[in-house]
Order: structure tokens, then C-alpha cells, then sequence
């Protein structure tokens, strides 16, 4: 490998190893998606008939400390570890217990959540996590 | 010399710096990727006009370099923001001062761990004793793990500042620290 970069010649073996490494520069771009930890949940919506729900987490951070949703409000740590549907957020939780009209918007403005692209995969998206092994 | 300047060095070297606007893109100009082309949000969606962008908010908090590229405990503490602590009657609020100095950590500086910023975000059920026990140096732990989304894993690279932030926890110098490892007496946090 070293001697190869020490010794370039105009063979297509050098070309190569250096275009994989060109290539390695731009990959890691393409998975950036989505504002650092925005949430996917699509388990049931598009089963359903509705888009994904995009959950940011910037938007709420700003107006609730984490201890609310993943303390009081019973939120695992680990996207989709809970068992969220719509009956469960009328009955007032997870979601439903702002999301009511007083504190939050209600349950009536469908499209603010459901708001996300066909095809999306439940997961916790960022452009900056490290992209290793990771589950999240 | 000559030789290394033939049509396929010339097309290297053109792949090469079309690779460089992308990463200054990364770096500076996409600070805050707009709604409709994070491509997580559907712009044909009725109700994506309503939406907060991301940088209408989070321009106006302590800037970073990584994450949301907000500074979100400085943010809390100077009064950019004030978030809710609770929802729900009767909930009581801890926020603990205490910081923990861990050492064995290998080549690298030790890590002092702040209870106060955590606290002021999270309960302690969120950590105790599901992730970490209350015991110094009782869940044992290593960087991979951490790397894998397990520990300090579960948030940091997932929700708060990305684990390419090393020196923001392994902060203390081994050579310098006088102090005892673990638990510190003192209140304030030390550099």
C-alpha cells in the first residue's frame, strides 16, 4: 500500500486506491438527513394511510428539559422502544399529554407531525453522530 | 514529472477538488439544512408551510461547530432559553452539583463528568440506575461501547454534542490534577 503511493506510476491500480479514497471523502455527506436527532417514527403511520412522523428534537428542547418527556412522560431512550399509536395519544399519553390544544397544538393538525417524505425507515437521524456500529 | 500530468492524473485531480465544495458546504454554508431539502420533511405535505425551520431558532443560541450547532447548556444557563421542567403537579425537581473525575482511561486525559449541566436537563432515573449505577466506578465501561450507543453513548452522538468532541469530557490532565479521583469536594467544577 505504501510502496504504491511512495512509487506512483500512471498504473490503474494507484488510480484506483486513489479514487476510493476521493470516494471516502464525499460518502460520508450522502446519510446527512434531517436536523441533528430528528426522530422517524413510521412503524404504523404509513400503514395507516398517513406520512411518517418527523419528531425534532431541537423544537421541544427549547421549550421542555429532557426529564419531562423521558421521565414524566415515560419516553424510552431508544427509538421505537415505545409502543406509541393514535389511541394512546388521545387517551393522554406520550404525545397526547401536551398535544391537546393547551399546551401544544391538538390531535386536529394531523399534517404538522405526520409531515415527513414516503418510504422513511423509524430511526434517530443526524449529520453529525459518529457512524460507526451504533444503534440509537 | 512529466508523466504524472496525463489524462488520468488530470481527472484525479478534478475529482479530487469536486470533492472540496461539498465538504465546504458541509462545513459552513448547510449550518442549518432548510425543511425542504432535509429530505425528511415532504414539502407536499399541507401543513409544511406552518413549520418552525431550524434556523430561525437555533441562530439565535451560542453557537457550535457540531450537533445542532447550538451550544445547548450554555444556551439554558446564559437565558436564551427556558425550558419547562415539568408537565405533570407534583413533580420534584433535582439539579445535583457534584462533579466525578474518572481516570483509566488509557492514553487519554481523564474525564470529568458534571452532574450539574446533566441535572439541569435530566432526572437522575434517566441515568440511575438503568445505564449507570450510583457507585463510582460500578459500571464499568469502554470507548467502543460508547461508540456503539451504550453509556454516555445513549445521548452523546445521538442528541447532545457527538462523541468526535473528545476533550469536551476527557478534559483533566493527568499530570496536573492534585485532586482526588472520583467524587469532588469542592462544588465548583475545576479545569
Amino acid at each position: 500500500m505504501f510502496k504504491n503511493l511512495t512509487n506512483l506510476k500512471s498504473e490503474p491500480k494507484n488510480y484506483f486506491v486513489i479514487f476510493v479514497l476521493a470516494l471516502m471523502m464525499v460518502i460520508p455527506i450522502w446519510p446527512a438527513q434531517g436536523e441533528y436527532a430528528d426522530v422517524v417514527l413510521n412503524d404504523k403511520a404509513e400503514l395507516e394511510g398517513v406520512r411518517p412522523v418527523i419528531y425534532p428534537h431541537w423544537f421541544h428542547r427549547i421549550r421542555f428539559r429532557c426529564k419531562v418527556c423521558h421521565s414524566e412522560l415515560g419516553f424510552e431512550m431508544r427509538v421505537g422502544a415505545n409502543k406509541i399509536d393514535m389511541a394512546s395519544i388521545a387517551d393522554g399519553k406520550f404525545c397526547g399529554a401536551c398535544h391537546t390544544g393547551e399546551v401544544a397544538w391538538g390531535l386536529e393538525f394531523c399534517d404538522r407531525c405526520h409531515s415527513g417524505l414516503p418510504g422513511l425507515k423509524t430511526g434517530i437521524k443526524s449529520g453529525s453522530k459518529s457512524s460507526g456500529p451504533g444503534y440509537y | 514529472m512529466g508523466k504524472i500530468y496525463n489524462n488520468k492524473s488530470i481527472l484525479m485531480m478534478v475529482i479530487c477538488l469536486l470533492t472540496f465544495p461539498v465538504l465546504w458546504q458541509e462545513a459552513d454554508a448547510g449550518r442549518w439544512k432548510s425543511l425542504s431539502e432535509d429530505k425528511l420533511h415532504d414539502p407536499a405535505g399541507p401543513a409544511f408551510k406552518e413549520l418552525q425551520s431550524p434556523e430561525e431558532a437555533l441562530s439565535m443560541f451560542p453557537k457550535d461547530a457540531v450537533g445542532n450547532k447550538v451550544r445547548w447548556v450554555d444556551a439554558l444557563r446564559d437565558g436564551y432559553i427556558n425550558p419547562r421542567s415539568s408537565i405533570l403537579p407534583g413533580t420534584e425537581i433535582k439539579v445535583l452539583d457534584m462533579d466525578i473525575v474518572y481516570d483509566r482511561t488509557g492514553d487519554q486525559k481523564f474525564v470529568l463528568f458534571p452532574h450539574k449541566s446533566h441535572t439541569e436537563w435530566l432526572d437522575c432515573s434517566n441515568c440511575h440506575e438503568r445505564i449507570f449505577k450510583e457507585k463510582f466506578r460500578g459500571t464499568p465501561m469502554t470507548m467502543l461501547e460508547i461508540l456503539q450507543g451504550n453509556y454516555c453513548g445513549q445521548c452523546h452522538g445521538a442528541v447532545s454534542f457527538p462523541l468526535t468532541e473528545c476533550y469536551r469530557c476527557h478534559s483533566v490532565n493527568p499530570s496536573t490534577f492534585k485532586g482526588k479521583i472520583g467524587v469532588q469536594k469542592s462544588n465548583q467544577s475545576e479545569k
